[in-house]
């Protein structure tokens, strides 16, 4: 776990090869507050929709960054999971989406007062983009200004 | 890919003043990428928060990983072990 070995081999070559993109210099924002004060932004890259939005694109494009908003007080059985690599197994977030778009589990832990708020939407991004310069220039502004705007102190990132 | 989408938009994000924690899966990409915050769980991908249709377990990663946001001894870019 943890290492390419769980891969096939195709895709440990591209993996091994692949030009990461590093962060540098790496950004800082300290939080000043405990977090049962602050406000909960979740983003996740396990490609969830809601049974009204489309799917991430499986055919036509090889890498869609486009974003998704889904409200914070989703019903977590209508989530669809539209993620299109077949490098990993589906079957968990089949059969739960809070394996990787935990819902219920924030909800909890905001009930049980450990998380201040939660703020009232959610992204979610379909993870598998391997030229990230559309995810840069075109996505992750969509989403930065609305979470600044949102009054949102902190946020949990979970890839798939 | 997943670990360095969700590693770029928090840059994004941190850069703003939101503090981040991202969840990953592959070290090797962690240690490149370099996200500002990171819990490196032992999962394979897929299952980021360790079973499906198990609350406790679900909650005991995202509570380490939030646990992270509030540590003063972390310097960036910081990955723990879960």
């Amino acid at each position: 776990m943890g290492s390419l070995k769980e891969f096939h081999l195709k895709y440990r070559l591209y993996l091994k090869a692949y030009r990461w993109r590093r962060i540098d210099p790496v950004p800082w924002a300290p939080l000043d507050k405990p977090l049962k004060g602050c406000r909960l932004a979740l983003v996740s890259s396990a490609g969830m929709v809601t049974a009204d939005q489309d799917p991430f694109d499986n055919f036509t494009r090889a890498d869609d960054p486009d974003i998704r908003e889904i409200s914070s007080d989703v019903d977590v059985e209508t989530l669809r999971e539209t993620h299109r690599s077949d490098a990993f197994d589906h079957t968990g977030i089949r059969q739960d989406p809070n394996l990787a778009f935990p819902v219920d589990r924030l909800r909890e832990l905001a009930e049980a007062g450990i998380i201040g708020s939660l703020n009232h939407r959610y992204f979610s991004l379909m993870g598998s983009v391997t030229a990230p310069a559309k995810l840069i220039k075109n996505s992750i502004p969509q989403v930065v200004p609305k979470l600044v705007r949102d009054q949102v102190d902190v946020a949990l990132l979970i890839p798939v | 890919m997943c670990n360095q989408t969700v590693s770029l938009v928090a840059a994004a994000l941190e850069q703003q003043g939101i503090s981040t924690v991202v969840v990953q899966l592959l070290r090797m990409v962690t240690e490149r990428v370099r996200p500002p915050r990171a819990l490196f769980v032992p999962f394979r991908h897929g299952y980021p928060l360790d079973s499906p249709n198990n609350p406790e377990k679900q909650r005991a990663v995202i509570t380490a990983a939030l646990n992270l946001l509030t540590d003063r001894s972390l310097k960036p870019p910081a990955i723990v072990d879960f």
